[in-house]
């Protein structure tokens, strides 16, 4: 019977992506709020965003283990964790893949890859991909700003150098951070950056 | 004695010429954009990718199929590695020996990528791999992964 029932649930979530598997609508626009969420963390534990965020807001990123662009953020991820989650923007990580297609990206291999780098903020798993469409979240990294009221007020690249951290001349998300800071509205709102494609689960 | 100079010189140009025709060429981005808006008659597949993207390696045979079976045709096929400039000689060019790509391929180095992807196509988002099949200015977009050489093959003789 249990069986069955698992069964019966896999069926479940593969016509649910069959069907959800179309092409990504716009997702939130900047000054949408943002729906709540609950994912498991590398912990074990499950996180929503309301009760994760921070005084001020929270820097929701999409990233993952394998993308190259993704690993060079790392470390400027724990920074910007270090320097603004006591300033009330604490980072929140979430991969978005589907394991099937990046085996590298699996929820164990998510629990290897904090370990070893020593995160400090929150790494989330988006099991099943519910999360990362509402975004419209396209690839790997892509921050999602938001502030105290769940608004999304920039989305986009880290910074303007993902090859060389030390050549960065704009830094986006302290920027926007500052002006949230400062009452205002940050002053770039949206970016592209190259990065990985999100692996969505195939159809079928 | 000035005659072995000059056939020492000679050799030299040679040589480094031939190195270079193994190697992709390196573009920034404004040497790269005359790419894009060529207004002749041929049919140009401006492909981006890079050796770390697996979906990109996988469809690069589709790329080649094209470089192969419209020899004959105006269609041009541009293969763009977004590789990291420290990882050219190290993967990029071994690489293109390994799979012995025939497609040209150059290497667009130039970090401040949202300065430019926009330039490229509007409807681009950054994640690799992409494409842009284009001839005069009848043009279109592809932001995935292609499903078969078949389906690429049948959006290029549209275009012929």
């Amino acid at each position: 019977m249990k069986k069955l029932s698992v069964t019966l649930s896999l069926l479940a979530v593969a016509i649910f992506f069959m069907s959800a598997n179309l092409p990504l609508g716009d997702g939130y626009a900047i000054g949408d709020k943002v729906d709540d969420f609950k994912l498991k963390g590398v912990n074990e534990q499950w996180y929503t965003l309301s009760e994760s965020m921070g005084a001020d807001g929270a820097i929701i990123v999409f990233t993952c283990n394998t993308c190259p662009f993704a690993k060079m953020y790392e470390d400027r991820l724990i920074e910007l964790h270090n320097m603004y989650a006591e300033k009330g923007f604490p980072v929140i990580a979430i991969n978005p893949n589907d394991p099937d297609i990046q085996p590298g990206d699996s929820f164990d291999k998510m629990k290897e890859r904090a370990d070893k780098k020593g995160f400090t903020f929150q790494y989330l798993f988006d099991d099943g991909q519910e999360v990362y469409p509402k975004f419209a979240a396209t690839n790997t990294p892509q921050v999602f700003l938001i502030d105290s009221d769940m608004k999304l007020r920039y989305k986009g690249a880290i910074d303007d150098n993902p090859q060389n951290a030390d050549a960065v001349k704009t830094n986006y998300v302290s920027s926007a951070i500052t002006a949230l800071k400062d009452g205002k509205d940050p002053e770039t709102t949206t970016t592209k950056a190259i990065g990985c494609g999100i692996k969505a689960k195939k159809n079928g | 004695m000035k005659c072995r100079l000059l056939f020492v010189l000679l050799l030299g140009l040679n040589l480094s010429g031939l190195a270079q025709s193994n190697s992709p060429r390196i573009v920034n981005f404004e040497e790269f954009q005359p790419y894009l808006t060529n207004t002749s008659d041929t049919t140009y597949i401006i492909n981006f990718w890079a050796t770390w993207c697996k979906p990109c390696v996988e469809e690069l045979p589709y790329f080649e199929s094209v470089t192969r079976d419209f020899a004959q045709k105006p269609v041009k096929v541009l293969l763009v590695s977004m590789d990291f400039e420290n990882q050219i000689e190290k993967r990029v060019v071994p690489f293109i020996e390994e799979e012995k790509i025939a497609s040209e391929v150059v290497v667009l180095v130039e970090p401040n990528a949202n300065a430019w992807i926009d330039k490229v196509d509007p409807r681009w988002s950054g994640a690799i791999p992409a494409t842009i099949i284009y001839r005069s200015d009848q043009r279109s977009f592809y932001g995935d992964q292609f499903a078969s050489y078949e389906e690429l093959k049948s959006i290029i003789e549209s275009y012929l």
